[in-house]
């Protein structure tokens, strides 16, 4: 179902419109705890969520919060919570669980910087922990990266249904930026059908009882749950991997970026065209699954590529694993809450050419 | 041929329909194989089956959903208040218990069940203290007795190294959204009949739409105290009540009838 409230752009604040796109999308449930730069979320949410007779719950911590959506998510019911950076290493706990216990739930990581209390400016600084880490044991979690604030409202229904399709937390990495920019937009609401369950708690009437649980003691048990698992990830790897292209037609350097980094990557490659550089961007919008097959399709016929991150460099990991030596990589990233310029990508896109340029090419020192 | 006096004979004792018929897998001893039994008499009796939602925490009643024959989630460590949030936050209609061990609610879950308590989540705890972690192999607990010797503890429990026994359900019953606190024991029978009474008060609390109710129940666990099983049924009447005296601490709903056990219908 589409439901398009308006024909005339909004102006929205990022975290007020994935609230909003997840009211829309028929969230019963969203559990939070105050912290930058994602608080407007959660205001929203305590305003609109008791308005609508759904459930809306500030916890007493993190920890709190995510176990709640645990609850939640265990009776089928559809759940949301967010939070930034810190609070999410505090629900790394729960979202092991969750993975375990196969229980759908969007989370929205608002990132701000880090280490530890780090700032609340935007960064992009948790993407290891988001596609390779938080809680323990072999699991995944889909993770989604919007660019624009019209791509988060449809990306937050989009993770809803994703998150029950595959029984899945599913987690939508969002950056300071993301979360505070205001922006006009047209919001397309979107409310994912509802399958029934049939896993979820209800109470055992009149049907056998149903135990939603991550335990298995016995390795075969276990180890049976987990060739489950990674059969649903090997599933959502094939049919999940999203990406978006610009100018790759007949580009020599591309710059892969995602999120807010994407946008300055835009306005470098329109730059970098105008002074007769041939560039293009790869924006993956799962992080994970990566889309590493495109990107290595892609690679062969490429000069360089550049990854731009607002972290010291974390998904430039994942690029050279795609690309595997095949493509320079280059890397440019900023931290701490500073976001890269236009101006430097350009210049590490011209240090790319010059490095890889047929006189420099058997010399060049690639970093 | 011979006739038969007529049959007088009456069952006293049975399984409860909600005890799943199943060998326990806990030690000779341990007080969690009766405090199923008599959650399993009330949610029979009371007719909760269909509509219950049992919150199961991490300890070694973590296999609760193994005996109890209705729809079990489970909870990390100490995190089964808030999961009972959850559930009862998005079903209304549902009867929602935790199931929580003395480390589970007392150490690593305070937060969420003081929270809980103080927003008073419409869920009934049922809280067995034995004193000890039983499932990791009988180390010290915030519960366990000044002088105690525990894995964890091998020269008894010092307060000046290692703190005070935690009364944690007075101090819960403090709270206005508990609507009923209470500690009993399994130490014997009579024992076992009260914990059961305020077990029931608890569950009629919570589907009179009272705030949280909870029962500490004091229990045994005779391995990780070297102890015989009647020695620690013992230890528990003669000495686990000075530390944790019994009795109800806090009923704020003294209005509102309790329901009749079977034998008194
Ligand atoms: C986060 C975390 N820390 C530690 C453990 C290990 N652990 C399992 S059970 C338990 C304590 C259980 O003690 P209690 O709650 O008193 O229950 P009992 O086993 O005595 O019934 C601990 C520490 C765990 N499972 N998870």
């Amino acid at each position: 179902m589409t439901v398009e409230t308006t024909a005339r752009p909004v102006l929205m604040k990022g975290n007020e419109a994935m609230a909003e796109a997840a009211i829309q999308a028929g969230c019963d449930a969203y559990f939070g705890y105050p912290i930058t730069p994602q608080a407007e979320l959660l205001e929203w949410m305590a305003r609109r969520m008791p308005e609508l007779g759904r459930a809306f719950v500030q916890a007493e911590s993190e920890l709190g919060a995510i176990n709640m959506a645990l609850g939640a998510a265990a009776t089928g019911a559809r759940v949301l919570v967010s939070s930034s950076s810190p609070g999410i290493s505090l629900m790394a706990e729960a979202m092991s669980y969750m993975a375990g216990s196969e229980l759908p739930m969007v989370l929205i990581n608002v990132m701000r910087g880090g280490p530890g209390l780090g700032s609340i400016a935007p960064s992009q600084s948790d993407y290891f922990q988001a596609t390779k880490g938080h809680g323990h044991g072999d699991y995944r979690v889909p993770v989604l990266a919007p660019s624009s604030i019209a791509e988060a409202v449809d990306l937050v229904a989009e993770a809803f249904a994703m998150a029950e399709r595959y029984r899945t937390p599913v987690m939508i990495l969002a950056d300071g930026v993301m979360g505070q920019a205001m922006e006009p937009v047209v919001p397309i609401y979107r409310m994912p059908p509802r399958e029934p369950a049939g896993w979820e708690l209800t109470g055992a009437d009149g049907r056998p009882p149903r135990i939603l649980r991550s335990l298995h003691l016995q390795p075969e048990d276990l180890e049976a749950h987990n060739q489950k698992l990674q059969a649903k990830y090997a599933v959502i790897s094939e049919r999940e991997v999203r990406w978006a292209g610009e100018r790759l037609e007949d580009a020599e350097i591309v710059v892969v970026a995602y999120g807010t980094a994407a946008r300055v990557a835009r306005t470098a490659i329109e730059r970098a065209r105008e002074a007769g550089l041939r560039a293009g961007i790869f924006r993956p919008i799962t992080l994970w699954p990566f889309p590493s097959r495109d990107l290595a399709a892609l690679a062969p016929r490429l000069r360089a590529i550049v990854v731009v991150e607002l972290s010291a460099g974390q998904m430039v990991e994942d690029v050279r694993l795609a690309v595997e030596g095949r493509t320079p990589v280059f890397f440019h990233g900023r931290t701490g809450g500073m976001v890269p310029t236009p101006a430097e990508v350009v210049a590490v896109m011209e240090r790319a050419r010059d490095a890889t340029s047929a006189a420099a090419s058997d010399t060049a020192v690639l970093r | 041929m011979t006739t038969l006096a007529p049959d007088t004979r009456r069952l006293i004792y049975e399984r409860p329909e909600l005890l799943t018929d199943r060998s326990s897998h806990y030690c000779p001893g341990c007080g969690h194989g009766i405090i199923h039994r008599l959650v399993a008499e009330l949610l029979t009796e009371m007719h909760l089956g269909p509509t219950t939602i049992g919150v199961a925490s991490v300890g070694c009643s973590v296999f609760a959903y193994d005996y109890l024959d209705i729809d079990f989630v489970e909870s990390p460590h100490g995190r089964a208040p808030a999961v009972a949030t959850g559930v009862r936050r998005v079903r209304p209609d549902a009867f929602v218990f935790t199931y929580q061990g003395d480390g589970d609610l007392a150490a690593i879950g305070t937060a969420e069940i003081v929270h809980a308590a103080a927003r008073g989540e419409r869920i009934s705890v049922i809280f067995v203290n034995n004193g000890i972690y039983g499932m990791t192999g009988g180390q010290m607990a915030p519960t366990t007795l000044l002088g105690q010797r525990t894995t964890s503890s091998p020269a008894g429990r010092e307060a000046n190294l290692a703190g005070y026994p935690i009364p944690i359900t007075e101090m819960l019953a403090l709270l206005p959204g508990v609507s009923y606190a209470a500690r009993g024991s399994i130490a014997d029978p009579s024992a076992i009949g009260r914990t059961k009474k305020m077990l029931r008060r608890a569950f009629d609390i919570q589907l009179a739409g009272g705030g949280m109710s909870i029962v500490e129940i004091l229990s045994t666990c005779p391995v990780g105290w070297g102890m015989t099983a009647p020695e620690a049924m013992e230890h528990v009447s003669k000495e686990v009540v000075l530390t944790y005296p019994l009795g109800v601490m806090v009923d704020r709903m003294k209005d509102s009838p309790t329901s009749k056990d079977k034998d008194e219908a």
